[in-house]
Formats: structure tokens, C-alpha cells, sequence
């Protein structure tokens, strides 16, 4: 009795609830004089500035060099113009600025973090602007940093998730560029030399293809000047050329790794979809339902909660530049391994099959549009939207339509969309853990 | 804040100035109900959203051997229902709210959060309210979710060499401290907890005189105040027998451990006992501080000494890291971690850490040095206001620990205050070998990473 009072209470918060009523952040976009687009959200509540630089230079431009995106990143707070590596990390640690630089298979980027004071603010700019306009590419540096990447290659090695994650990539992709990990393999990295990192720099790190996002205490025109202050040094350059589109997986495969682990790691998955496919938002809504959804998606419910076989259970996809990932994981005692993978592709096909139900898909919009608010409640959440929204070129009112977006979203959308996108019978299962026989047992 | 802008010199005042300034904005709201439940509220009004936090004093460092991990798994069961809100229940109403919401254990305390529209949050004070004193823990559900810990633990620990290593070098380090134990208990603990076990434990330390309710966000303190009184004001409070702790004894030498595990990669730690601020005389709160800009000299960022001179100048590590923090409530350790290159071994890793710490022992620190770090700790305090969730782990810790909440205020000043030789005279007085520990993971063979790939079509794949 009590329960269905509680229910009613919620249901009347539910539709109290007004989006329209708090201010989403208004997206102001321009170009430098040299060609790189920077979007800009004021946000004076806080006296700091974040930064983050992205340019179209990630792994999937290494060609034949796998890791040379990586490395090339990785370099840029070695020393640039008449700094070297210490002076550089002491002039932002004077200034009391964090940066920070990471590589994807898409983007490669640096940020930076700084309080809005100009004079702590622009010399901090300056440095970083230094950092990937004149980076020195010294040989002692490029070594040091290959050993760096060579240990960090080594240890994805000894984890059995990051051990299914590349071998992942490798089955779905194939010959695409995102079949090879971020960093690259022993033998690629090794075999990297100073001068072809210096020839990738030159043709990627340029203002055409770069986007600039900016969030923080200042106001358009301060903005404006940081823009240039962080592209003045930069070549004009050209964006970097179409990726080209992955090819579906015409036969499922099933591979196994085998690995002194307690645990298998299960990955089921294919192709996902781009950024800026038309089924973006139906796909998204269903997979809250699938396996998205925390703890009350399907996935979890069916695996963990019922049946106790793992932590941690989830699907998702990685929308990307051409078509990303989906995936669905899960971790669980070896010896539990085709018991958990029964139970998973199940829920998969009963999903694919049938779609959500009315109930579920209500729900996924309660939570996708009532969430919103937390998910740009603070500056570091709008600079990523930013950076995304920039680089990968969707509309500048993403924020402002995605709730209408996620409240259009019908059932017969995700049901065709799902039928379209899936191909259980073309699926990858892969394994890592301690047990040969799950897989034998199959055939 | 724009001093700097006319007298550019004057760089590192008003950088010393600036952030306290901004300190006063967000004011924390301190109320206590009259079944002694804790509530602290911080104002942010930058988005209409709320982090709404609950606290309980008890984490593993109150558990006893044997049953170690009883904090984390009850922390799981909490949200297997209530009588007026049954299985599944939680997690459901939360998640159409909009809510994202979990919970975390740590050696002092546990607690649950949701973060929230700040329309909603009487949703997160009525269910939080329901289930700290009328929590179900039904022995089947008890069973099931016991496996998910022990699934857990196999992830974050028995497949993760690193984890492995923490795990072992805490329980070397630590001989009758608590902080011995490892947060997930140990697996064969883990395996034979019983319902009973479970209860007794919720009974022990789930009540409102037991909890501290944190919410920052954009909210009215005086609303939240009867939101707190109308849902938490009910619960009767509890008489909480505190549990002696059994102090660490005096650690006589130097102590080495070898972790021999399926690995790649060699890894060192290394911990020194080191006092806190909770319990600590008042003389030695100065030291406390001390630690911490030690801390920060050692690895406060990319030119703190040990990035700067192991891992660019002697090339000896590909990783390297200092931490220590006043901030628990039983005596803990500065630790250092790292990896050598493979040029190097683990022996000169730790002889090259050895020798950063004798150099401060030695010659102390520069002054530049320390600017730099309590520059980058000021910057810090002003970059935390950026995460609403952050600010209430910080107030619900502090009042968890039962430190004052004020703290995170005056650390800055109390951090302002150091000098380079009180930061000499720690280094000289705490990190000492006759109170190291050392542990070192040698990996051993992981065994053929064989691929095993079958591409042909075949049914039956997906059932």
C-alpha cells in the first residue's frame, strides 16, 4: 500500500520538474584569423579559466607508425622554443596552473587549468601555446618518453581488462586505423624515431585543425584574445582528411585469451555508429534500458542482482568520428564464465528482438532528462561538451534540444534502430581469463 | 583580484591574497537535530542541482579480525530495501528522479550520495532516512550479493598486480593498526559473513546520532533544515558503544616484503609511520602541515622533485609518487610508489628515493620550491569550488573523522604559515628507516598469452 503512495509522490516531482526554467550555457562560436574554431561559455562565478586545445590528431592518423599520435603528445611538456622540460612545468607551477595532455583514438589534446587573474593567466596561455607550437622534440626527451610508453605498454599487458579492450579493437576493426591501441605495440613504439614525430607534428598540430574550447571567468572579448594568444604561433595548415568508414563484421568471431586471472573478462560487441548518425538518439535512450542504465539496466539486473555472477556489468557505445564501438562487459569467476555469457547475450537478444517496453522507455526519459542538469553542472563537464561539440561538429544547441531530443524518442524507434544496427549472428565474443574450455565447450 | 594587473611584481601577494578573498563565498551551514544527527549545508547556486551525502562513523578500521570488509558489505545491502521500500526499489525511484547516486567505503567511514535536481531533494532525505534505521537485510538477497563482492575483490585486488601489492605492503606496514586490513576485507573473510553478522553491524552503527548529512548545491539551508527535521528528525537515535582501537605498536626496524605475482612490470612501495592531525597533541599539528608541504615538494606536480629528478634528470623512474595525508583518523603513513625503467632496478629505485629524502634531510628546501607548492595548494582550494560533490566529500569527511569542518578553510592558512625548515625538520624527524616499510612486486610469468580465434560461422553463438 505504502509503495504505490511513493510512487505517485514521485511520479508528481517528476513532471513538477522545469528544465526551461535554469539557464543552459549559450555556446558563442568563432574562428582565429588562422582558421581554428573555439567555443566559448562565460562562467563568472568562479575566479579560474579552463582551457583545452584539441587537435584531429589522434591514433587513428598514426598509418603504418601505431603510437606515433601518442608520442607525439606525449612530448609536447619536454621542453618547447627556449624552455626545456623543467623550466617549462615550473612557469605553470609558479603561476599555480595544472595542464595536463592525453591522446585518443580521435583527439589529441591539452588542457589547462588557471586561475582568471591576467596576470597569472597569460603568461600560463603563453607557455601553453609554446608547448605545441614549438615543441624541441629533443632525442634524450623522445627516448625517455619512449621507455615511458614502452613500461606503459607493458602493464596494459599484465591487465586482463586492458588485454580484452585492444584485443577488442583489433577483431572489430581489422585494417581500419582504430584497430591499433592509442599507444602502440612494443615493436611500433620501438621502432618510432625524433624525426617522424617532428613530420607528424608539422601536419597535424595546425590551426585548421584545431578546436579551441573555453570556459571560465571572462568575457567574450578576453576570450577572443586568449583564442589568439593560444593560435597566433600555429601554421594555417588543413584539417586532416576523412577517416574512412569501418567495414561490418561479416562473420561473428569468438576469440580467447588466455590469462592467470581469476576472473574472465567478457566483451560482446560490433560496430557502433558515428556521432552523427540519424539513429544517435534512439540507440542512446534504448541502451540506458540495455545495459546503460546503472543499476536498473537489464544487463545488471539479469547478471548482478538476480544472480549474483559479477560487479560490474554494463553496454555502451563509443560514438566516434566514423563508427565507434558498442560494447557489453562484463567480469565474472572463470569458472562462471558460460553461465554469465548465457545470461548476457540473452538480454541481448531479447532486446534486439523486442525492443524496450513502455514502462522502460518512460523511465529512460525520467532519468535522461530529470539527470541533465548534473550532467553541466560545472565547468569541467561543460569544457569536455565543448571540446566534443567543437570536434566533432554537431549543432551548437546540443544542450539546449537534448532533453526534446531524448523526450521524441518512440519505441518503434528503437526497436527499427536496434533491428538495423544489430547483427547477432556477426557478433565478437571475446574472452580473457583462466579458462580454455568456455570457449571449446561451445562447439 | 586585479593587483597584479597594475604591479605585475606583486605577483605573489596577491596570489597569496587572492584565494582567501574567495574563501568566504560558499558558507557552510552547521545544524544539529535533536536526535543528534549532524547536518552541514553549503550554498552553491551556479546550477540548480544538489549533492545530498550521508555519512556513518564506521568504515574498516572498526571491524574486528575475522570479519573484515563488514563495513563494505553492508554498504552493498543498504540498497536491497526497506519494508516500505522493497528490493530494487531505491536504486528505481532514484533513477527516474534523474538522480546519479552510489556509495563509498573507506578505513573510516561510509557513505552514500546522490547527486540530484535540487527539486528533488526530499526524495534522497525521505529514502536515506527509510533505510538508516529500517533496513530489510534479507539472507537470501545477503547471499547473492556477497558473491558480488567477492567479485569485486577478485577485480579490484586478485587480478590487479598493483592492488596486490598495496593489499600486502598495508598489512606489513601496519602490524595491529586496523588500516592493517584491506577496505574489502579479506576474501575468505568476505566468504563466510553471515546474515547475522550483517545485522548486528547495522544495528551498531546506523543511526542518526552515527551520521553526518552533508548537501551543498543550490539550496536554501533553512529548507533543507525542515527537509532534515521532517524525514531524519523522526529516527530515534541510538546508544553507540564506541569500539576500542587497538593502537600500532611501536614498529622496532626497518621491515621488506616480496610480492611475487603474474606480472610485467616491477613496482616499489615504500611508507614511513607518520602521526595525524586527529589525536595528535597540539604541538605536533605544526608537523602535520609540514608533512603535508613535504608532500607537495616531493610531488606537488611535474617540477616537484621527484618527476623533475627521477623520472627526467637520473631517468631511474618511468613513475614515481610521493602522498601523505593528515587527514585520517588512525596513524598512517607517507608512502612513496613507483616504477623503474627498465634500464634500472628496483633496488636503485628505492635507493634513488632514498637519496631525494636525505637531500631534504640534508640541505632542506629551496624557498622557491616551497612558494611553488603552497602557491599551487592556494590555487587548488579555488579550482575545488568547480565540483559541488568535492566540497561536501571534504566537510563530510572532516565531521566523519570528527575533526572540525572548518578545517577546510583553514588549512590554507595553517599550510601558509610553514617554513622551509619546519619542512626540513619533518623529513629529518618522520621519514627515518627504522619506521619504513618497503615492499616489492617481482612479477613472474603470466603464462602464454595465447589467442584462441575461431572466425568460422557457427550458430548457437548468441542464445
Amino acid at each position: 500500500m505504502k509503495s504505490a503512495v511513493k510512487k505517485l509522490s514521485v511520479c508528481v516531482l517528476v513532471f513538477a520538474f522545469s528544465p526551461a526554467s535554469w539557464a543552459i550555457p549559450q555556446i558563442e562560436e568563432w574562428e582565429t584569423a588562422n582558421g581554428a574554431r573555439v567555443l566559448f561559455v562565460a562562467a563568472p562565478e568562479i575566479p579560474m579559466v579552463d582551457v583545452k586545445v584539441v587537435f584531429d590528431a589522434g591514433s587513428a592518423r598514426d598509418g603504418e607508425k601505431s603510437g606515433l599520435a601518442a608520442l607525439t603528445n606525449n612530448l609536447l611538456d619536454e621542453g618547447a622554443g627556449d624552455k626545456s622540460a623543467d623550466q617549462m612545468a615550473e612557469s605553470f607551477e609558479n603561476l599555480g596552473a595544472t595542464v595536463g595532455h592525453a591522446a585518443d583514438r580521435d583527439m589529441a589534446t591539452l588542457s589547462l587549468r588557471s586561475l582568471n587573474d591576467p596576470a597569472l593567466l597569460q603568461p600560463a596561455l603563453e607557455n601553453l601555446a609554446l608547448s605545441y607550437s614549438q615543441p624541441r622534440f629533443e632525442a634524450e626527451a623522445f627516448k625517455r618518453v619512449q621507455q615511458q610508453t614502452l613500461a606503459q605498454i607493458e602493464q596494459a599487458a599484465q591487465t586482463p581488462g586492458s588485454v580484452a579492450a585492444h584485443a577488442f579493437y583489433r577483431a572489430l576493426y581489422d585494417k581500419h586505423p582504430y584497430a591499433s591501441p592509442v599507444e602502440g605495440t612494443t615493436s611500433s613504439v620501438t621502432a618510432l624515431t625524433p624525426e617522424e614525430i617532428k613530420t607528424f607534428h608539422k601536419h597535424y598540430y595546425v590551426a585548421k585543425n584545431a578546436v579551441i574550447a573555453i570556459v571560465g571567468a571572462l568575457d567574450k572579448t578576453q576570450a577572443e584574445a586568449l583564442a589568439n594568444t593560444l593560435t597566433k604561433q600555429l601554421p594555417i595548415g588543413e584539417p586532416a582528411s576523412a577517416l574512412p568508414a569501418p567495414q561490418d563484421l561479416t562473420a561473428p568471431q569468438t576469440v580467447h585469451i588466455q590469462h592467470p586471472s581469476t576472473q574472465t573478462h567478457v566483451l560482446l560487441g560490433q560496430l557502433g555508429v558515428s556521432r552523427h548518425d540519424p539513429d544517435y538518439f534512439p540507440l542512446y535512450v534504448g541502451n540506458y534500458v540495455l545495459g546503460g542504465g546503472g543499476f536498473v539496466s537489464r544487463l545488471l539486473k539479469q547478471v548482478r542482482e538476480k544472480r549474483g555472477l559479477a560487479y560490474s556489468v554494463a553496454s555502451y557505445f563509443g560514438f566516434q568520428q566514423v563508427a565507434g564501438t558498442f560494447i557489453a562487459s562484463l567480469q565474472t569467476r572463470n569458472d562462471q564464465t558460460a553461465q554469465a555469457l548465457e545470461v548476457a547475450q540473452g538480454v541481448l537478444k531479447d532486446f534486439v528482438e523486442n525492443g524496450a517496453t513502455e514502462t522502460e522507455l518512460k523511465a529512460a526519459k525520467q532519468h535522461l532528462i530529470g539527470g541533465f542538469p548534473m550532467k553541466i553542472d560545472s565547468n569541467r563537464e561543460i569544457l569536455e561538451y565543448l571540446a566534443m561539440i567543437g570536434f566533432y561538429r554537431m549543432p551548437l544547441d546540443h544542450l539546449q534540444n537534448f532533453t526534446k531530443k531524448v523526450d521524441a524518442v518512440t519505441l518503434e524507434q528503437i526497436k527499427t534502430a536496434y533491428q538495423k544496427r544489430f547483427h547477432l549472428d556477426k557478433f565478437i565474443t571475446l574472452t580473457v581469463g583462466n579458462e580454455t574450455a568456455v570457449v571449446k565447450s561451445e562447439k | 583580484m586585479s593587483c597584479s594587473r597594475i604591479l605585475p611584481r606583486l605577483l605573489g601577494l596577491c596570489l597569496l591574497q587572492s584565494p582567501l578573498v574567495f574563501a568566504a563565498a560558499g558558507e557552510v551551514h552547521e545544524f544539529k537535530l535533536d536526535n543528534g544527527l549532524q547536518l552541514l549545508v553549503k550554498e552553491d547556486h551556479r546550477a540548480p542541482i544538489v549533492t545530498s551525502q550521508v555519512w556513518y562513523k564506521v568504515g574498516s578500521s572498526y571491524e574486528t579480525e575475522g570479519k573484515t570488509g563488514l563495513s563494505h558489505m553492508l554498504e552493498h545491502l543498504m540498497f536491497k530495501g526497506t519494508p516500505s521500500h522493497p528490493q530494487g526499489e531505491f536504486s528505481r525511484i532514484m533513477a527516474a528522479n534523474g538522480a546519479t547516486e552510489n556509495a563509498f567505503t573507506s578505513q573510516d567511514y561510509t557513505a552514500y550520495f546522490q547527486n540530484i535536481a535540487n527539486d528533488r531533494l526530499e526524495t534522497s532525505f525521505e529514502l536515506e532516512a527509510d533505510r538508516m534505521r529500517n533496513l530489510l537485510l534479507d539472507e537470501a538477497e545477503f547471499k547473492k550479493e556477497r558473491q558480488v563482492v567477492a567479485e569485486e575483490r577478485r577485480s579490484r585486488t586478485e587480478d590487479n598486480p598493483g592492488g596486490v601489492l598495496t593489499e600486502q605492503f598495508h598489512a606489513a606496514a601496519y602490524q595491529t593498526n586496523p588500516y592493517h586490513n584491506p577496505v574489502i576485507g579479506w576474501m575468505s573473510d568476505i566468504q563466510h559473513y553471515e546474515i547475522g553478522d550483517l545485522k548486528a553491524w547495522y544495528a551498531h552503527w546506523y543511526a542518526p546520532n552515527n551520521a553526518t548529512v552533508v548537501v551543498a548545491g543550490d539550496v536554501d539551508p533553512k529548507a533543507v533544515l525542515e527537509l532534515a527535521k521532517k524525514h531524519f528528525g523522526k529516527l530515534s537515535p541510538s546508544e553507540i558503544k564506541a569500539t576500542a582501537v587497538r593502537p600500532e605498536v611501536k614498529q622496532l626496524g626497518m621491515k621488506r616484503i616480496l610480492v611475487k605475482v603474474p606480472a610485467k612490470q616491477p613496482q616499489l612501495m615504500m611508507g614511513y609511520k607518520t602521526p595525524v592531525l586527529k589525536g595528535s597533541a597540539p604541538e605536533l599539528l605544526p608537523d602535520i602541515y609540514a608533512l603535508e608541504l613535504l608532500a607537495a615538494v616531493l610531488d606537488g606536480g611535474s617540477s616537484a622533485r621527484l618527476t623533475k629528478n627521477l623520472i627526467r634528470g637520473q631517468e631511474i623512474a618511468v613513475e614515481v609518487g610521493a602522498g601523505y595525508t593528515g587527514f585520517e583518523r588512525l596513524e598512517t603513513l607517507f608512502t612513496f610508489a613507483g616504477v623503474p625503467t627498465p634500464a634500472h632496478s628496483l633496488d636503485d629505485l628505492e635507493k634513488a628515493i632514498v637519496g631525494q629524502i636525505q637531500a631534504i634531510k640534508d640541505k632542506g628546501v629551496e624557498p622557491a620550491e616551497l612558494t611553488r607548492a603552497k602557491t599551487l595548494l592556494r590555487a587548488a582550494k579555488v579550482y575545488e569550488r568547480d565540483s559541488v560533490f568535492y566540497q561536501a566529500m571534504q566537510l563530510g569527511t572532516l565531521a566523519t573523522l570528527g575533526l572540525d569542518w572548518r578545517l577546510s578553510d583553514s588549512y590554507l592558512k595553517e599550510i601558509e604559515k610553514v617554513t622551509a625548515e619546519q619542512v626540513q625538520a619533518a623529513a629529518q624527524k618522520y621519514l627515518v628507516e627504522d619506521q619504513l616499510t618497503v615492499a616489492r612486486l617481482e612479477p613472474q610469468p603470466l603464462g602464454v598469452n595465447q589467442r584462441i580465434t575461431e572466425d568460422q560461422p557457427h550458430t548457437g553463438a548468441i542464445r
